[in-house]
């Protein structure tokens, strides 16, 4: 119990040191630009390729279970746009971001900080903190919803072209159930889900990078408590932000 | 000019640093010097800053760094520049980039001033034409070079050097050695550099603080340093038993 309220702590520390007012805004705005690039381009591929594969599968699944002629066959392009919006698209692929994106943070500002290079920083006089978490986070911020809006999109797309060249739903039945009593306020939940899921994959695995000790063995330990970390914390926010704003 | 008052440092309960207070002098190379684990790292830390002193104060030309606040160290620290014992190059940037990093986040020089400056510092340390290479790209005496041209980039009143010579081979060690004394003299720095290396010591040491167990055993310069009397000093300055020959000769010679 001590070693979490101590983790609390410095991590709170961190992030004071995080959002102090930045000396040079100039070097910010070229370091965001690096770590959009970093964390959000980079992982297009992989986000795209989940997205695809899940949009296929739930519109695979649901067909599969009703096969009853009592439940039309629009219900797989509504239960296809419900999962994706809902949950999958936000939570699953900010789960596997926070294996590519939060084990490449934390490895980096760990080997950073075994080498020597925060230090050599701090030493400068430059506030190390802020100059190499706060850009991930406003990169991870603003493009991490961009990304989760693409991944609907995709998965429903493919829900579509599985569904209809494997003759399980019509384009017609499908589209009409993807329309069926849309809601946009769920797009919104969704979103804020992203924003807070993207602060805690860039802050948490930031956190573990910075205070890694040691060498090459324990950059890969806090790797992976970045990732699980990130995770466990992913998960159990998710549940208070759907109790908060869907009930 | 650096004064060092009543130091002490613990860490877990285990006390590293036990009441060390000296002075390290400007236009000069102080060095301080011991065995592994004695805590002259430990002590350099606590100079500029990187870990906090359990007590004591530590001055920078009259001004308290252990009572400043952040934001005032870092104005102090922006006076500071060190050389890192693996030379702590940002991987990612290319040696120009890497020189240019301390201008870039705190000068007011245009793009242009700031490569001429990038330029000369590079040319100070004879890696001139080396701009585009990265830090994985050129060799271990060039780093330490790089980060020299780093450490020198806003003219620094105080210059630490962790081990400067580690892992280097004699000859790059000498060149190393040169170039730290050469600025030293050349901008006038307060220059402290942490090492073991007898050779470095009596090439370009001036002022010589000797720590054992934690504590400050022994001060003086070259000239004294061989012919000391204290125990723990000889015994480091002269450890293998053909060394200690040579100790016998040279005190036979000054009797």
């Amino acid at each position: 119990m001590a070693k979490l309220f101590s983790h609390i702590g410095r991590y709170s520390i961190l992030l004071g040191q995080v959002f102090t007012r930045p000396a040079r805004a100039r070097e910010y705005r070229r370091l965001i630009v690096d770590e959009l690039d970093k964390i959000g381009l980079q992982s297009l591929g992989i986000v795209a390729l989940l997205s695809f594969f899940m949009g296929a599968v739930v519109t695979i699944q649901t067909a599969a279970n009703i096969d009853s002629g009592w439940i039309p066959k629009w219900t797989i392009g509504f239960t296809t746009r419900q999962t994706m919006i809902l949950e999958f698209s936000s939570t699953i692929v900010c789960l596997i971001l926070s294996g590519k994106v939060g084990g490449n943070i934390s490895s980096e500002i760990g080997t950073m900080r075994i080498t020597e290079q925060i230090d050599a920083m701090d030493v400068m006089g430059v506030n190390s903190a802020s100059v190499l978490i706060l850009p991930k986070i406003i990169a991870a911020i603003f493009i991490f919803p961009f990304m989760v809006v693409g991944s609907m999109f995709l998965g429903i797309v493919a829900g579509a072209i599985v569904g209809t060249s494997q003759g399980v739903v019509s384009l017609t039945d499908y589209t009409y159930g993807v329309q069926y009593y849309f809601e946009p306020y769920q797009v919104s939940y969704t979103l804020i889900k992203t924003l807070v899921f993207a602060f805690i994959i860039t802050s948490i695995s930031a956190y573990h990078g910075y205070y890694t000790k040691g060498g090459a063995r324990e950059v890969g330990q806090s790797s992976t408590k970045a990732v699980v970390y990130s995770m466990v914390l992913i998960l159990l926010s998710n549940y208070i932000i759907t109790q908060l704003l869907l009930l | 000019m650096i004064e060092v008052k009543n130091i002490s440092k613990s860490f877990d309960g285990n006390q590293v640093l036990k009441d060390i207070t000296t002075e390290l002098w400007p236009g000069t190379v102080n060095f301080i010097i011991g065995r592994s684990g004695s805590g002259k790292s430990v002590l350099t830390k606590c100079i500029v800053g990187l870990n906090e002193v359990d007590q004591g104060e530590i001055f920078f030309d009259g001004r308290n760094f252990t009572k400043l606040n952040k934001w005032d160290r870092r104005l102090i620290r922006q006076e500071m520049g060190m050389l890192f014992q693996g030379a702590a190059l940002f991987d990612s940037m290319s040696v120009e980039e890497n020189v240019m990093y301390p201008l870039r986040m705190f000068s007011n020089l245009s793009k242009v001033e700031r490569q001429k400056r990038v330029d000369e510092c590079l040319e100070r340390v004879n890696l001139a034409g080396k701009n585009k290479l990265f830090p994985s790209e050129i060799s271990g005496g060039m780093q330490k070079r790089t980060g020299i041209a780093r450490a020198i980039a806003m003219n620094p009143k105080y210059l630490f050097c962790d081990e400067p010579n580690s892992g280097l081979d004699p000859q790059t060690a000498i060149l190393i050695d040169n170039l730290i004394k050469e600025i030293t003299k050349e901008y006038n720095i307060t220059t402290v550099v942490v090492s073991h290396d007898m050779p470095s010591v009596m090439e370009i040491g001036d002022h010589i603080n000797f720590i054992y167990e934690g504590k400050l055993w022994w001060r003086g310069d070259r000239s004294t340093i061989l012919t000391s009397e204290n125990k723990e000093v000889s015994e480091f300055v002269f450890p293998s038993a053909f060394m200690q020959e040579i100790r016998d000769a040279l005190r036979e010679g000054h009797r």
